[in-house]
C-alpha cells in the first residue's frame, strides 16, 4: 500500500505543479553544472598562469578570470562545497579584523614553508588561502612588489593551486554524485532530500541567499550608516570589482530564477532585469566614491532594488514553487 | 465576587482530574511545537521513535512547552513577546487554566517545575524597569502567581533547574526588548548577558558573566547535565564577520568553558546557536543552527566531534545514546556523531524546540 502510494504520488505531483520536477535538471544541468566547470577550468588555467609567471602581471588577468567564474557559482552553497567545508577558503570575507594582512605578514616574515607543501596548504588557515588573500598579494603595494624567485611568488602559486584543487573537487562532487542525490530528492534512501519539495526549496533558498548576500554584504557594509560611509567595507575593493562581482552575481542569480520560473514568475524576472539594468548604469568606483552624496545615492537605490527583488521572489517564486525561506532560520529565538 | 472567583477556579481545577499520569495521555517522550500544512499550530506529544501520540491545536505559533514532571499537562507559551500561557490537559487537550502576565510584564517562552511539583517558574521580561524576573505559580491554586524573584539580569530567556536541589539557572539573554517595538534589539552595544544561578526564596546565588569582548553574545539556552553542570547556547549579536563561541559549559564553582569548533567550520554556524543537548548518556553535547544548517557534537569535556549538515535544523534533545533532532522541513532524525537517520517526515514545520518529558 505505502509503495504504490510512493510510485503514484510524483506522478500527481506531476500533473499539479508542472515545472518542479523539470526544473531541478535544468537547473543542474544548465546552471550548477555549467558554472562549476567554468569555476575548475578558470582556476586551472589561474593555476598554469601562475606557474609560467607568478609575479602580479603573470596572473592578474587570470585572477579576475577565475574571480568572475566563482562569483557565478557562489551562491550554490550546498552540496560538495558545504560537505567539504571550503565556502570558506575560496573566499574569506568579510574580514572584518584583517587576519588576512595579518596572516601575510606572518607568512611572509617567516617564509613559511607550508606553501610549498599542497596537502599541508589545503588545510592551512582560511585566512592564508582564497581569493581575498591572493587579492592582496597582487593588490597591495607592501606584498605585490615581489619577484619571481621570491616567496611570496611560492605563496601565490600556492594560493591558485589550492583553488584549482577545490574547485576541481566541487565540480567532482557534483558531475560524480551529488547531482543524482538532488535529481532524486525524496526518493526513497536520498538521505539528503528527504522529500521532493527538499530538492527545490534548497535551490531557492540559495537563490535568497544570494540576493541576502549582496543586500547585507556586498551593499550593506560599505553603505554602513549614512553619516559614516564605509568605501574600505566594500567587496574586492583592492582590485576594483565591488560592483563587477555584485553585476555577475545578479546575472547568474537571474539565470537560476528564469530557470525556476519557467514561463512564469514574471514579476520576479522582471524585478531581477530592471535591478540589472540599474546596475549597469553605475560606474565602476561608485563604491570607492561612496561618501559622495551622488554615489552614496546611487547604492542606497541599488539596495531598494534588491531588496525589492528579494521580496518579490519569496512572495511570487516562492508560492509557485510551493516553497517557504526557513522556518526556523529566519524566525530567530 | 470573591466566592464567584473562587467557584470558578475551583471548576476549572477540577478538569485537570488529578491523579493521572503522562501514560494516560499516552506514556509521549517529547513535546514539541508545529506548524500544520494547513498552516495552523498545534502542540505533539513524541513517542521515542518519533511518531505522533497526541496532537493539540493551539491558538497560534507555539514556542517551547513546559511539561509537568508527573501529571499529563503542559504549559504552552505564546510566542515572545507573548503575554499568556495556556495550561492543557493532554489527555482530553482541553485547557485548565490560562496565565496572564502582570501588568508591563511578558514570558519568554520557557518555564519549570520546582521538585515539589506544584511551583511552576517563568521568565519574564520587566519591560518598564528593564530587568528580568522569574514569576512563580501555583498549580494547586489553578495556576495563580504566588511570587517572583529578580533573574539578575535583562531579557531573561530560559530558565532550568538544577537536579536534585530548587535552584533555578537562568539564561540572562541580555537583550532589552519592549513589546512597543516587537522584537527590535534596543541596548546592543551595552548589552550584557549572564548566566544566574537563582534560589526561589532568597535569590541571586550568583551570576556568571562572560569576557567583555564576547558581551554581545546573547546566552539564551541550555540543557543541564545530571552532574549539575550547565551547557548554555549563545547567539552573537556583533557583527558577524568576528567567528565566536556559542557553547559554554559551567558548573557551580569553577570558571566557564567555552567550546568552538574550527574557524570556517564555526563561522558557517552564522553567529547562532538555536538549541543545545546533552545525549542520554551524558558524554556528548551537541548545539543546532537553523541559520547555518548544522548541528555541531562535543564531547563532555570539551573536544569537537564533528558536524552533521541539515537545513532549517533546530530542536534538539536527548534520544539514548544520541539525539533527537526536528526541522523547520518537517523531519525528525535521530543522530550521533557518527551517524543520521530520518526517523518521520511529515509536511508540518517543527518550531525550535523540543521539550523532554
Amino acid at each position: 500500500m505505502h509503495t504504490q502510494m510512493l510510485k503514484i504520488l510524483p506522478f500527481c505531483f506531476g500533473l499539479l505543479a508542472a515545472p518542479a520536477a523539470a526544473d531541478i535538471n535544468a537547473v543542474i544541468d544548465d546552471h550548477i553544472i555549467p558554472n562549476a566547470a567554468a569555476f575548475k577550468h578558470a582556476t586551472a588555467e589561474m593555476a598554469v598562469a601562475a606557474q609560467m609567471d607568478c609575479t602580479p602581471a603573470g596572473v592578474k588577468d587570470a585572477y579576475h578570470n577565475a574571480f568572475d567564474a566563482w562569483v557565478r557559482a557562489s551562491h550554490i552553497r550546498f552540496g560538495p562545497v558545504a560537505n567539504n567545508g571550503e565556502g570558506m577558503a575560496i573566499a574569506f570575507w568579510p574580514d572584518k579584523k584583517g587576519k588576512i594582512a595579518k596572516m601575510i605578514f606572518r607568512m611572509i616574515k617567516h617564509e613559511n614553508p607550508v606553501v610549498h607543501d599542497p596537502v599541508a596548504f589545503a588545510k592551512y588557515s582560511v585566512a592564508a588561502r582564497g581569493f581575498f588573500t591572493l587579492e592582496q598579494l597582487l593588490y597591495v603595494d607592501k606584498f605585490s612588489n615581489y619577484s619571481a624567485d621570491s616567496y611570496t611568488c611560492a605563496f601565490t602559486r600556492a594560493i591558485t593551486v589550492d583553488l584549482a584543487r577545490i574547485a576541481d573537487e566541487t565540480h567532482a562532487g557534483w558531475v560524480g554524485g551529488f547531482d543524482e542525490i538532488l535529481r532524486t530528492s525524496g526518493a526513497e534512501g536520498n538521505a539528503v532530500f528527504l522529500t521532493e519539495k527538499e530538492g527545490p526549496q534548497a535551490l531557492f533558498t540559495s537563490l535568497l541567499g544570494g540576493l541576502e548576500y549582496i543586500h547585507r554584504q556586498q551593499l550593506g557594509r560599505p553603505l554602513n550608516k549614512l553619516e559614516h560611509r564605509r568605501p574600505k567595507r566594500a567587496e574586492a575593493w583592492r582590485s576594483n570589482r565591488s560592483l563587477r562581482n555584485i553585476v555577475i552575481s545578479l546575472k547568474s542569480l537571474q539565470e537560476m530564477a528564469g530557470i525556476l520560473a519557467g514561463n512564469q514568475a514574471w514579476k520576479t524576472l522582471e524585478s531581477f532585469k530592471e535591478t540589472i539594468i540599474y546596475a549597469k548604469t553605475l560606474e565602476d568606483d561608485v563604491f570607492s566614491r561612496i561618501k559622495e552624496d551622488s554615489a552614496s545615492f546611487q547604492i542606497e537605490y541599488f539596495l531598494l532594488l534588491v531588496d525589492q527583488t528579494y521580496d518579490i521572489t519569496n512572495t511570487e517564486l516562492g508560492a509557485q514553487m510551493g516553497v517557504v525561506a526557513g522556518f526556523n532560520a529566519l524566525d530567530g529565538d | 465576587m470573591k466566592n464567584r472567583r473562587g467557584f470558578l477556579a475551583g471548576l476549572l481545577a477540577a478538569s485537570a482530574i488529578p491523579g493521572l499520569s503522562w501514560a494516560d495521555a499516552g506514556s509521549p517522550a517529547y513535546l514539541a511545537a508545529a506548524r500544520q500544512a494547513d498552516g495552523r499550530f498545534v502542540m505533539i506529544g513524541l513517542g521515542r521513535d518519533g511518531q505522533d501520540i497526541f496532537t493539540i491545536p493551539l491558538p497560534g505559533r507555539g514556542h517551547a512547552a513546559c511539561a509537568h514532571p508527573t501529571a499529563p499537562e503542559a504549559v504552552a507559551f505564546a510566542r515572545r513577546p507573548g503575554t499568556y500561557a495556556l495550561v492543557i490537559d493532554c489527555v482530553s487537550g482541553e485547557i485548565t487554566a490560562q496565565m496572564q502576565a502582570p501588568e508591563g510584564r511578558h514570558f519568554n517562552g520557557h518555564g519549570a517545575y520546582l521538585s515539589d511539583g506544584d511551583t511552576l517558574c517563568t521568565p519574564e521580561n520587566d519591560f518598564i524597569n528593564g530587568r528580568g524576573v522569574i514569576g512563580f505559580w501555583s498549580r494547586k491554586k489553578n495556576y495563580r502567581r504566588i511570587g517572583e524573584q529578580p533573574t539578575g539580569g535583562v531579557g531573561p530567556h530560559e530558565l532550568r533547574k538544577l537536579p536534585d536541589i530548587d535552584v533555578l539557572v537562568v539564561a540572562n539573554g541580555g537583550i532589552l526588548t519592549h513589546p512597543d517595538r516587537g522584537r527590535e534589539k534596543l541596548n546592543l552595544d551595552v548589552m550584557q548577558p549572564n548566566l544566574a544561578y537563582v534560589d526561589p526564596d532568597r535569590g541571586i546565588l550568583e551570576l556568571v558573566e562572560l569576557t567583555p569582548d564576547l558581551h554581545q553574545n546573547s546566552i539564551r539556552h541550555m540543557d543541564i547535565h545530571a552532574d549539575g553542570t550547565v551547557a548554555f547556547a549563545m547567539q552573537w549579536q556583533g557583527d558577524l564577520s568576528e567567528v565566536t563561541p556559542l557553547l559554554g559549559l559551567h558548573k557551580r564553582g569553577n570558571s566557564v568553558k567555552l567550546l568552538e569548533a574550527g574557524f570556517s567550520r564555526q563561522m558557517a554556524m552564522n553567529g547562532y546557536a538555536g538549541s543545545v543537548s546533552y545525549n542520554g548518556t551524558g558524554d556528548t553535547v551537541a548545539i543546532t543552527s537553523p541559520r547555518g544548517g548544522q548541528v555541531h557534537f562535543y564531547s563532555r569535556s570539551g573536544d569537537y566531534l564533528g558536524h552533521w549538515l541539515r537545513r532549517d535544523v533546530c530542536g534538539l534533545r536527548d534520544l539514548g545514546a544520541g539525539f533527537l533532532a526536528s526541522d523547520g522541513n518537517g523531519a525528525l532524525h535521530k543522530i550521533t556523531p557518527q551517524s543520521a537517520k530520518p526517523l518521520t517526515v511529515t509536511p508540518r514545520a517543527w518550531d525550535n524546540h523540543i521539550v523532554a518529558i
